[in-house]
């Protein structure tokens, strides 16, 4: 029972890095902008957010300023493929390996400092209960605001008057274009909440679930949060299915080791991207169901006036 | 005449370079140029970051006689045979390249380059102008088994490895006999997370451990993170290649962490007069390669007299970790009593010691 909970919260905690920058680039893509600059947006995020919450000590503080850190990354990528009209694939790479660069020049001086980890929710009475105690209310702050903005992301997509002409915008630009909707404003403001998700995941990392700053610590979640939307058929609550379930099987394969079973520790660790890749195919496999989700011009450039 | 110009012009460039690599040989003058090849960032915390603090003492120790240059994050594929290339290139007369991986890539260059000096961590192929070097790191894992076998509580001491590999093998022996020979009762969980470095995945892997009773963790990864677990879920733990202590200061009982520093301001100094040589240099505690943090407080008198004595009885060769008796995970008997295991057998280990969990994964 211990080791089914430990699974549990293990898995929760390795998914809310993932759930953020995975649902910050759905709506980016849905407004049809392909940024693949996420890994280098969660670096610059993490170390933005643990350089703050060192310098003022608090890591609310941090987390707002990773949040910014990660628009004004994302707008890097927005002002060169909306207003310049760069190509997305390869400015986004750029802004990957700028990241990376990047995040290491400005924690060359952070690396080894300890920092508090974002504290625990503690209520009295219920986070002593046995099992549900902490299943249910033993997590940070970060992992309870996700709740709401899985289902926020959700409602904008599908319920609300702003995220479907957001929507349309990523179906055909031109479209939108002639009946008046400003494209490229619309654009500029998805790109910069992906921005922001992904500023967030970066800082949940440095400050909640391995609390300091090294190089490179992002190890690729930003390339999994990617694959995860397209896994998802952009559809939020999919997408964050496949986050948990990534999370889940990382975390049991590890379990299964200790328990001694013997199967070879490079099968387990291909597993968790197979069992998501297999799963999120077999809910969508009508091939009708992706063409219908995926935004028709995600990744060409619109221009105004042509 | 087309072909005939064309071959002109590859004499003339030829010559050209030459000239200039005759220049740059001649030149007494100039510092010896070394270089560092590293698999992950220096601001690990960890594996790369100890090689790096090796660099700094070289720089302290020659000062002007010298001039390092280093590459970081370069992975273990061709990328790696081509920054070696480009460094031999450079000029540099004494590449060191730190990971295992790069063992191929570097024999490749090294033929390629014979006037150049290359040194290779932990691997086991060598030639005429290139050494291979590496700790006899068991000895410090052997030591922090010491302190887990008298302090745990659970008899359950938890190992997170990397890489099923013969280096980190054989630290899960060391560990596992360190403990048994203090504590036979115990037992050794090994998982392992197929990375050298993803802090998130180790956290993970330690949190696995100690919701499985676990109460002793250590690890042969690069990041610091198995000691924050164990600070936040209250066990203990030990620094590995890097002294971890401010990420678990009450957690972190010692750190076994290596000084490179001594080998590489040593190799220096061979190539400045001239005396270089290859071979495999396997230096340990009494060398002052491995070197262990002092304990801290929280390990009880008794257990760091015991500690202490078998750190000398170490040094000065009384205890040889991989001897006889020795048997593996399934009883079967490697070692007889008195036997001591060959360098060869122990630098290719690929078994369990009696006290470790499970089967390596094949």
């Amino acid at each position: 029972m211990n080791s089914m909970v430990a699974v549990i919260t293990s898995t929760v905690f390795a998914a809310t890095p993932l759930i953020y920058a995975a649902l910050g680039e759905t709506v980016t893509e849905k407004a049809g902008m392909l940024n693949l600059g996420v890994e280098g947006m969660m670096l610059v995020g993490a170390v933005t957010g643990f350089a703050v919450g060192i310098k003022t000590g608090s890591l609310t503080l941090g987390l707002i300023a990773a949040a910014i850190a990660g628009i004004a990354m994302s707008l890097i990528f927005a002002v060169l493929t909306l207003s310049l009209q760069t190509n997305q694939v390869a400015t986004g790479l750029a802004l990957t390996l700028f990241g990376i660069g990047f995040s290491a020049f400005v924690g060359h001086d952070y690396a080894g400092m300890p920092i508090p980890s974002l504290p625990d929710l503690h209520l009295p009475g219920l986070t002593d209960l046995p099992v549900i105690g902490p299943l249910l209310f033993n997590y940070d702050v970060m992992v309870y605001l996700c709740i709401p903005l899985i289902f926020a992301v959700q409602w904008f997509l599908t319920r609300s008057h702003a995220g479907l002409k957001m929507r349309a915008i990523g179906e055909s630009p031109s479209v939108a274009h002639s009946i008046g909707y400003p494209v490229l404003a619309v654009r500029y403001y998805a790109v910069m909440f992906g921005g922001a998700s992904a500023g967030l995941a970066g800082a949940y990392l440095s400050l909640a679930q391995t609390p300091m700053w090294v190089e490179g610590m992002t190890a690729g979640k930003g390339w999994i949060a990617l694959a995860l939307v397209v896994f998802g058929t952009w559809k939020p609550l999919r997408v964050v299915l496949g986050a948990l379930l990534f999370g889940g099987v990382t975390v049991m394969q590890l379990h299964a080791q200790g328990f001694g079973f013997s199967i070879p520790s490079e099968f387990l660790s291909m597993l968790p991207y197979v069992a998501t890749i297999v799963v999120l195919v077999l809910i969508c496999r009508n091939p009708k169901t992706i063409l219908l989700n995926q935004p028709a011009s995600l990744g060409r450039n619109f221009h105004p006036t042509a | 005449m087309m072909i005939r110009s064309i071959l002109k012009l590859a004499v003339l460039v030829f010559s050209a370079v030459a000239s200039l690599a005759a220049t740059s040989v001649v030149n007494a003058a100039e510092p010896l140029k070394i270089a560092f090849v590293y698999l992950g960032p220096v601001g690990d915390g960890g594996w790369t970051f100890q090689h790096n603090q090796g660099r700094l003492a070289v720089e302290k120790a020659l000062g002007d006689k010298v001039k390092t240059t280093y590459v970081e994050n370069v992975p273990e594929t061709a990328d790696a045979e081509r920054v070696i290339r480009q460094l031999a290139v450079d000029g540099n007369k004494l590449i060191f390249t730190t990971s295992f991986g790069y063992m191929d890539p570097t024999l490749k260059v090294a033929k390629l380059f014979p006037k150049t000096y290359f040194e290779h961590a932990t691997g086991y192929k060598t030639a005429p102008n290139l050494a291979t070097y590496q700790t006899r790191f068991y000895e410090g894992a052997y030591l922090l088994g010491v302190i887990a076998g008298k302090m745990t509580k659970t008899n359950t001491l938890g190992f997170v490895g990397s890489f099923p590999i013969p280096e980190v093998i054989r630290n899960i022996n060391a560990y596992t006999m360190g403990a048994r020979s203090v504590n036979p009762n115990i037992k050794t969980k090994v998982i392992w997370v197929n990375t050298w470095y993803d802090p998130g995945k180790e956290r993970q892997a330690a949190e696995t451990l100690v919701a499985q009773g676990a109460d002793m963790l250590a690890q042969n990864t690069d990041s610091p993170a198995v000691v924050q677990v164990a600070e936040e879920k209250k066990v203990h733990a030990f620094g590995w290649d890097s002294d971890m202590a401010q990420y678990g200061p009450h957690a972190e009982l010692t750190a076994n962490t290596e000084n490179w520093g001594v080998y590489y301001i040593r190799e220096a100094k061979r190539v400045l007069d001239g005396t270089w040589k290859p071979g495999e240099t396997h230096w340990g505690i009494k060398e002052g390669m491995v070197v262990l943090k002092p304990l801290n407080p929280a390990v009880p008198p008794e257990v760091a007299k015991l500690f202490e004595a078998k750190m000398k009885a170490i040094v000065d060769g009384t205890l040889i970790p991989f001897s006889g008796p020795l048997k593996d995970s399934t009883g079967i008997e490697k070692l007889a009593k008195g036997a001591v295991m060959p360098l060869s057998d122990l630098m290719a280990i690929n078994w369990y010691v009696e006290g470790v969990d499970g089967t390596i994964p094949k």
